[in-house]
């Protein structure tokens, strides 16, 4: 980045004076000091907590855990929910690519014509989130339900038969964690799209290529920094997701969120669940780094910083 | 699209302009009816709510039902007459400010560190931001509370050891609040002219002086912005609290507990003022920045 480079620059001449550059250097330490000490308690010390956590055995019911390097936790945690961690991934993958189809469109909109009523617009699809995400997925219920506000009325009118149902299906999971983590891959590919010249789009059709050519050629590579930063806003947290899967899913939906959940907070069996979440950590960070490694870490803050915006 | 119909469209004769011109006409509909349709769907769920909050349910318990019964003010006459909706909503009311708050000290100082300074360490910090935002949420919760659980057992500070509840709640809530402020603060950071702080520096010549005369102002819309993502973070936050809350309930925790047997129409009641109240600090937001922008 530029203003580093110029930051850089700036701590050139600082070797050759004394105690008052010395001092200048220590600033950035003493800004985050606070930060560090918080986060150092709060963040980095439990992940290593849960990791020692998951590598302990010992009675559920008697609740006394010993650390013993049991690592016997995660094979056998791996091997007993294979079918909800790949459901977790399947779902979360259709849920991804779902919701980039429904917001691309839409964004591609606001940012192109949106013209002086962009950021109103914007608004606009940020509003319901003002309201808490577990009231709103509740009232998905309601829509979704058998004889619910919208598949009722068309069985009323036989337009559909009665067996038919959605909720407690797969598929009403799916559109929930669409639903909830749409804003997610709004925002960053709002952001990417927003900051395309659209004198690069005209140039393209000066030169002869089609409306699509021109999508095709130079909006969408263009675009791709946001779509990786959507695909990783959207895909991280809705594989951990268990609301919609409990609010919205069945017994035949069950997420690996929903174990680790029901073993952390119900069950009490702290290493089984440990286990489970280092086990998901590990996976997120892997995806999350390949994404760093291809794209730079600066375009991940892309949607937090456009979330601040 | 074929190529062929491209070069027909882009050909500068007079005979195909108005054809080229009214396919134009017709297509250039569908981006916008989407748009709005998207919005429509988007804020489906809250019509319902706020609806169903004027819902006439007259059976006992009282719960939302799929079902309109009719008009009637009695919830919004009564918001707080259901057993631990009060408390559920002191607990919000009062964890949200306050974590935003030392959120948004903690994570500006964090901001202009990274965004103006380069120091052994940045790629550390960097990486732990990074995690904070990259790890699940679910991770991080179950991290915390494998932390309140070990705490009271660790050597020297377990006498520190926060009782689970309200206490590792507003905890939790700074801790994946800072990350987000700082974020939004080193993006102003990054963009801001440096030349404007050090001619300040040159005529007042205190670095502290300079900061809080020239600096502060010029990066408190982002502060503001990060102080208002913290407290919307946290008011809405379910899957931390519900790891580190013990039996003490938030908001969304209480209506989650609550979906489980239904949710009494004084949710969607309460649904619908905080609903309003962040419209009217939108609205404003928009209107005070169209100001400045004017100014």
């Amino acid at each position: 980045m530029a203003s580093e480079g110029a930051t850089l620059g700036e701590q050139e001449p600082a070797r050759g004076r004394g105690g008052w550059e010395a001092r200048r250097r220590r600033v950035p330490y003493w800004l985050m000091l606070p930060a560090a000490i918080f986060l150092l308690i709060l963040l980095v010390i439990p992940l290593f907590i849960l990791v020692y956590t998951s590598l302990q055995s010992g009675g559920v019911f008697s609740g006394d855990f010993a650390f013993t390097w049991n690592f016997s936790n995660y094979t056998d945690q791996l091997g007993q929910y294979q079918e909800q961690m790949l459901r977790s991934v399947v779902y979360a993958g259709l849920t991804t690519l779902l919701a980039l189809l429904l917001a691309y469109p839409m964004t591609y909109w606001i940012a192109f014509y949106g013209g002086r009523w962009k950021t109103s617009i914007l608004l606009l699809i940020l509003l319901p989130f003002f309201v808490s995400f577990v009231i709103r997925t509740v009232q998905w219920r309601f829509l979704l339900g058998d004889q619910g506000l919208i598949f009722g009325p068309l069985k009323d009118l036989g337009l559909l038969p009665d067996s038919f149902r959605v909720l407690a299906t797969p598929l009403a999971v799916i559109a929930g964690m669409t639903y909830n983590y749409l804003p997610f891959t709004a925002l960053p590919l709002y952001v990417a799209l927003e900051r395309i010249d659209e004198r690069l789009v005209e140039a393209a059709k000066d030169l002869y290529s089609s409306r699509y050519e021109a999508f095709r050629h130079v909006v969408w590579p263009l675009s791709l920094p946001g779509v990786f930063a959507a695909f990783l806003l959207t895909f991280v947290p809705a594989t951990g997701d268990y609301v919609n899967a409990s609010v919205l899913g069945g017994t035949n939906t069950t997420m690996i969120g929903n174990i680790i959940q029901e073993k952390f907070l119900q069950e009490l069996n702290y290493p089984e669940a440990a286990a489970l979440s280092v086990i998901l950590m590990i996976v997120m960070l892997i995806l999350a780094s390949i994404y760093a490694k291809v794209l730079g870490t600066e375009d991940s803050a892309l949607a937090a910083g456009a979330t601040g915006a | 699209m074929s190529t062929v119909a491209t070069e027909a469209a882009s050909l500068p004769s007079r005979s195909q302009a108005p054809l080229h011109q009214r396919k134009k006409r017709w297509t250039r509909f569908i981006l916008p009816t989407y748009t709005w349709l998207m919005i429509l769907y988007l804020t489906l769920p809250v019509f319902v709510m706020i609806l169903y909050s004027f819902n006439a349910i007259p059976v006992q318990p009282v719960r939302q039902t799929a079902k309109f019964w009719g008009f009637t003010l009695e919830w919004w006459r009564d918001p707080l007459g259901v057993a631990g909706l009060s408390e559920a909503l002191k607990n919000s009311l009062s964890i949200a400010p306050l974590s935003a708050a030392i959120a948004t000290v903690i994570g500006t100082l964090l901001g202009l560190a990274l965004g103006r300074y380069r120091f052994k360490g940045l790629a550390v910090v960097s990486f732990i931001i990074f995690i904070a935002i990259a790890v699940p949420e679910i991770v991080l919760g179950s991290s915390l509370l494998s932390l309140y659980v070990e705490w009271p057992s660790l050597p020297v500070i377990g006498a520190l050891a926060p009782a689970i509840g309200w206490a590792t709640i507003l905890l939790s809530h700074i801790s994946f609040s800072i990350a987000f402020v700082a974020i939004t603060v080193r993006a102003r950071v990054q963009g801001l002219d440096r030349s404007l702080e050090d001619a300040a520096q040159d005529l007042f010549a205190n670095p502290i002086v300079a900061f809080f005369k020239v600096t502060l102002p010029i990066i408190a819309p982002a502060i503001l912005a990060g102080f208002l993502l913290a407290f919307v973070l946290s008011l809405d936050d379910f899957v931390i609290t519900n790891f580190t809350s013990g039996s003490t309930f938030t908001f969304p925790t209480f209506v989650f507990g609550a979906s489980r047997i239904g949710i009494p129409p004084q949710v969607n009641v309460w649904g619908t003022i905080l609903f309003t109240a962040g419209i009217i600090a939108a609205v404003a937001s928009v209107l005070s920045g169209h100001r400045r922008d004017k100014a």
